[in-house]
């Protein structure tokens, strides 16, 4: 009981899905033109994270580790699929106005994230409330939003007028209002994050932004492969005058090793890799730096055969990822 | 000459007039993420342009070929993630094989797409509005190019931002996306092309 009691909190306050973890923006943005859209779209996402996070975690046993993605995948798409029949069936309207972002909710971060960090790790029970908890978080993250927006916008409230439509400031319900209020979230979430590290707290959990794991969370590997993209425009201009043709062929294989190796030790600690890419972007930069130095200098050490033999190892190398 | 106007509105349609980034927010994970420098942001549009126009053709095809015939329109949502994903994994293997200085340019961005939920909204998108295989490939075209658009724009200002002095809490994330705001205010002029 006890356990259940501090999933639902970790969710909803601890580690908000929004407000803390910053993932899944896009639905965020796209659907929080209303208080009451913003509640339909949390509360399905909340239905299939509970329900997917109930099944990867009976499963978990069943599924083999290399294929666990895509059976994520395939789960959480048989539950979208569910939900969006039955918002057809008996919510027309809100179907209606969620319209594409109801298939969209397959590739939201949250879900596959939970998935990959909570439920296929720890029991049915526990995972259901997780699932429970994080929904509801994002449930209300969106329905805060959505009635900011709402009123700010249009001057009303769940649909009921406030003060008269002139004085809303219309672009606040448009499309750049959204990155308006997202971009005042994020920053607001800098604030107190300098503020908490300044007492000394810890701060690795709170994320910053979407764009920095948005991509990465929904599989271990996506994280290398955004580090891979990093890299390549760090390695563009210092190594491309050496060798060009070479050098880039070096790096793409090497670079494939390195998230071979990064997606096995991810999975052991999924939790920390995301958020210490997380941290604000000067820091990061400076870490994954650090980190970028680090790796290719092993890389390098793995390399050094493959400068020999360049022909015979490539052909091994294209076999063996096979 | 009809239906070439109507291919052509489509695409000014799908490109600037609602475009996926900045008025659809599909996408905006690697539109934040990938838009540090100009050279990654046109590899990872190119990648984009590529994958978009293809994965609109064959998750269209299958629908109309597959689908429909068989009654099974509610399962959209699971083979057109399963066919992307698959057909991502195809691609990468297929130009490493046969193109291998298309593989060298676009290689790190492909895998990256699987994710990329534009993929998916186009696809889907295009059976909701009920297009044919061909409209499809022509909406999913001036999506992906309209991705391209924005994100080149984007990485270009974050380039010059490098210099600015920015306050505070703003550093990072917050600029970037008050940058997007102002390029979506931007492009919400075009809405009075159509």
């Amino acid at each position: 009981m006890k356990r259940i009691a501090e999933r639902l909190y970790n969710g909803i306050i601890k580690e908000n899905p929004t407000f803390v973890l910053t993932l899944g923006m896009c639905p965020t943005l796209a659907v929080t033109t209303s208080a009451i859209n913003g509640l339909g779209m949390g509360l399905t996402t909340c239905a299939v994270l509970a329900l997917s996070n109930l099944f990867i975690s009976i499963l978990r046993k069943v599924l083999p580790d290399k294929v666990r993605i895509p059976a994520f995948i395939v789960i959480v798409a048989s539950f979208v699929t569910m939900v969006q029949l039955l918002l057809e069936a008996y919510l027309p309207s809100l179907n209606q106005s969620l319209g594409i972002y109801i298939p969209l909710i397959v590739v939201n971060c949250i879900i596959l994230g939970r998935a990959e960090s909570y439920a296929y790790k720890n029991p049915p029970i526990p995972s259901l409330f997780d699932g429970i908890g994080m929904g509801l978080g994002f449930t209300f993250a969106l329905t805060i939003l959505g009635i900011f927006r709402e009123f700010i916008g249009s001057g009303t409230f769940f649909g009921n007028r406030v003060f008269p439509e002139e004085y809303g400031v219309t672009i606040f319900v448009l499309a750049p209002g959204a990155f308006f209020v997202l971009a005042m979230l994020v920053a607001i979430q800098n604030y107190i994050k300098d503020k908490m590290e300044a007492k000394g707290k810890d701060t690795s959990k709170i994320g910053s932004g979407c764009g920095m794991n948005c991509m990465g969370c929904p599989e271990a590997k996506g994280c290398s492969k955004a580090e891979k993209i990093k890299e390549a425009e760090d390695n563009d201009e210092s190594e491309e005058e050496e060798k060009p043709s070479e050098d880039k062929e070096k790096k793409a294989s090497a670079a494939e090793e390195k998230e071979e190796v990064k997606s096995e030790t991810s999975s052991d600690e999924p939790e920390k890799e995301p958020a210490e890419e997380e941290d604000t972007e000067a820091e990061d930069d400076k870490e994954s730096d650090e980190e970028k130095e680090e790796s290719s200098e092993s890389d390098s050490d793995d390399k050094k055969p493959a400068q020999n033999k360049p022909s015979n190892n490539k052909k091994k190398k294209g076999k063996r990822r096979k | 000459m009809n239906g070439l106007k109507e291919m052509l509105l489509l695409l000014v349609g799908s490109s600037l007039v609602s475009n996926v980034v900045l008025s659809q927010f599909l996408g905006l994970c690697p539109f934040l993420g990938v838009s540090k420098k100009i050279k990654t942001a046109a590899g990872m549009g190119t990648a984009v342009i590529f994958v978009i126009t293809l994965a609109s053709f064959v998750a269209g095809a299958l629908y109309k070929l597959i689908l429909v015939p068989l009654h099974i329109t509610y399962l959209q949502t699971i083979v057109f993630i399963l066919v992307i994903a698959a057909l991502v994994q195809f691609v990468e293997m297929f130009l490493k094989k046969m193109i291998p200085s298309l593989y060298k340019a676009l290689g790190v961005y492909l895998p990256l797409i699987t994710t990329n939920c534009a993929v998916l909204g186009v696809a889907v998108s295009n059976v909701q509005k009920n297009y044919g295989v061909l409209k499809g490939v022509v909406n999913g075209f001036g999506t992906a190019v309209g991705f391209t658009i924005a994100i080149v724009i984007l990485a270009g200002i974050r380039e010059k931002m490098e210099y600015t002095k920015v306050p505070g809490p703003f550093k990072g994330m917050p600029i970037v996306l008050l940058t997007a705001g102002l390029m979506a205010i931007a492009f919400w002029g075009f809405s009075g092309l159509l």
